[in-house]
């Protein structure tokens, strides 16, 4: 054994290595990402069939109904967050691991943003098109589902650490979830639909951008405490 | 440079349930701390204890005279902990699930490929560890702690799931890592046949 050379490698390597694990796994079981976004776009397709074909009513609408599908869907996908680390014992070496926890736990919530955030971005203009959405307002929209998805994958995170050694702690974890993520809808709704009037809509997304700065620097303290706590 | 793992006046309550109390032990390099007691009476606790992840009624670990909880990097930069749950994921191979690791903690300079022949699990290397058996998959997790290059091995129930060649080959491997002058706290239900300084301490 030499003590000379005990270098613990760097937080960057920590923070790659976790996401880049958690992508590997949702590359090996494309279930747990398409369920969600499958969600998602059932969600969006069936709110037109049952409220009619009135051009004036589903341009009203989509900005509303396309962001609730998107906290639902990413509240669904939240679950899991955690969950089988917690089974296989994988948290456990985590919690051992000489990484911050915080630095893991930003690398696994990175790897659902990229696994159920961006997925959700990329269908969504499909989806936009049932609600007449202009091209114009599609960006914007895009635009405000990138920066709330950062915000709703990192307050997520600090539900699904606190739920995760409950079973099935879905329910509760939607209740101390939602007073977080509500603002994060109403403002993204509110941007898409300002845009669709040809309104200003600047600042809608500079606060969606401000919640998510906030939340990448609280959210991974908050979840690491968290997970601490529930791991106990 | 020789290491010190203390535990001073420690007391574990779990909801109503005292698990144990006033309890004090000392390792030092090269020695080997053996925890007894029956089934459900604790040992798994004193080791998520020791490991830092349960808070305890009094007392306090100390390792190199300093309490873990004031550097908690430096401690878990130490050690590597063989639970009961593998914590290795059943839908990556072997060689994924040790390159994650490999990320995490420092490296030991020994050959991987060897490590794999040593404890006979040169062959699955491209399976995935949902296909292996307990047996292989507990192999898996001995090569996690063999490529990390840390003072103190926690073993919770190293012997589980292992044949009597394995049980075999884990008591070689504690006895080398002692005779480095290396530190092994272990909960073990079998006698342990190890030739070096063993401590016991039972839990009651």
């Amino acid at each position: 054994m030499t003590d000379s050379q005990r270098e613990i490698p760097g937080l960057f390597s920590g923070l790659v290595a976790t996401a880049r694990r958690d992508l590997l796994l949702a590359w090996k079981r494309p279930g747990d990402v398409l369920n969600p976004l499958f969600f998602f776009a059932m969600v969006c397709t069936l709110f037109p069939l049952a409220i009619g074909p009135s051009a004036e009513q589903l341009e009203f609408s989509g900005p509303g109904v396309l962001w609730v599908a998107a906290l639902l869907s990413t509240l669904l996908s939240l679950n899991s967050l955690f969950l089988s680390d917690y089974e296989d014992g994988s948290l456990d070496q985590l919690l051992v691991s000489p990484q911050p926890l915080p630095v893991l736990v930003l690398g696994k919530t990175l790897a659902h943003w990229l696994t159920s955030g961006v997925p959700l971005v990329f269908v969504s203009p499909i989806l936009a098109i049932t609600y007449r959405m202009p091209l114009s307002v599609v960006t914007v929209m895009m635009l405000t589902l990138v920066l709330g998805t950062i915000s709703l994958s990192l307050l997520g995170s600090i539900g699904a650490a606190l739920t995760v050694g409950l079973h099935r702690g879905t329910a509760l974890l939607s209740l101390l979830i939602l007073p977080l993520a509500m603002p994060v809808m109403l403002l993204g709704a509110n941007a898409v639909a300002l845009a669709a009037n040809n309104d200003v809509y600047t600042t809608g997304i500079w606060a969606l951008a401000a919640y998510a700065i906030g939340s990448l620097s609280l959210a991974p303290y908050a979840t690491a405490a968290a997970l601490r706590i529930s791991n106990e | 440079m020789t290491h010190k793992l203390t535990g001073d006046n420690l007391t574990l309550i779990r909801g109503e349930r005292c698990l144990f109390e006033r309890l004090s032990f000392a390792l030092e390099s090269g020695s080997l701390l053996i925890l007894e007691g029956r089934n459900g009476c604790g040992k798994t606790s004193l080791m998520r204890a020791i490991a830092g992840m349960l808070s305890l009624e009094t007392g306090h670990i100390y390792w190199d005279d300093t309490p873990v909880e004031k550097q908690r990097q430096i401690f878990h930069g130490s050690l590597v902990w063989l639970a009961h749950r593998t914590g290795l994921k059943g839908d990556l191979t072997l060689v994924e699930n040790l390159g994650f690791e490999r990320s995490l903690r420092t490296q030991s300079g020994r050959d991987v490929e060897e490590v794999y022949e040593r404890l006979g699990i040169s062959r699955l290397k491209k399976l995935v560890l949902r296909s292996l058996s307990a047996g292989q998959q507990r192999r898996v997790a001995l090569a996690r702690m063999l490529l990390a290059d840390v003072p103190l091995w926690l073993l919770d129930e190293p012997f589980t799931n292992l044949d009597r060649e394995g049980r075999k080959l884990v008591m070689e491997l504690v006895e080398e890592h002692l005779a480095e002058g290396g530190l092994c706290v272990m909960a073990a239900h079998q006698d342990v046949e190890i030739n070096a300084p063993v401590t016991k301490v039972q839990i009651q």
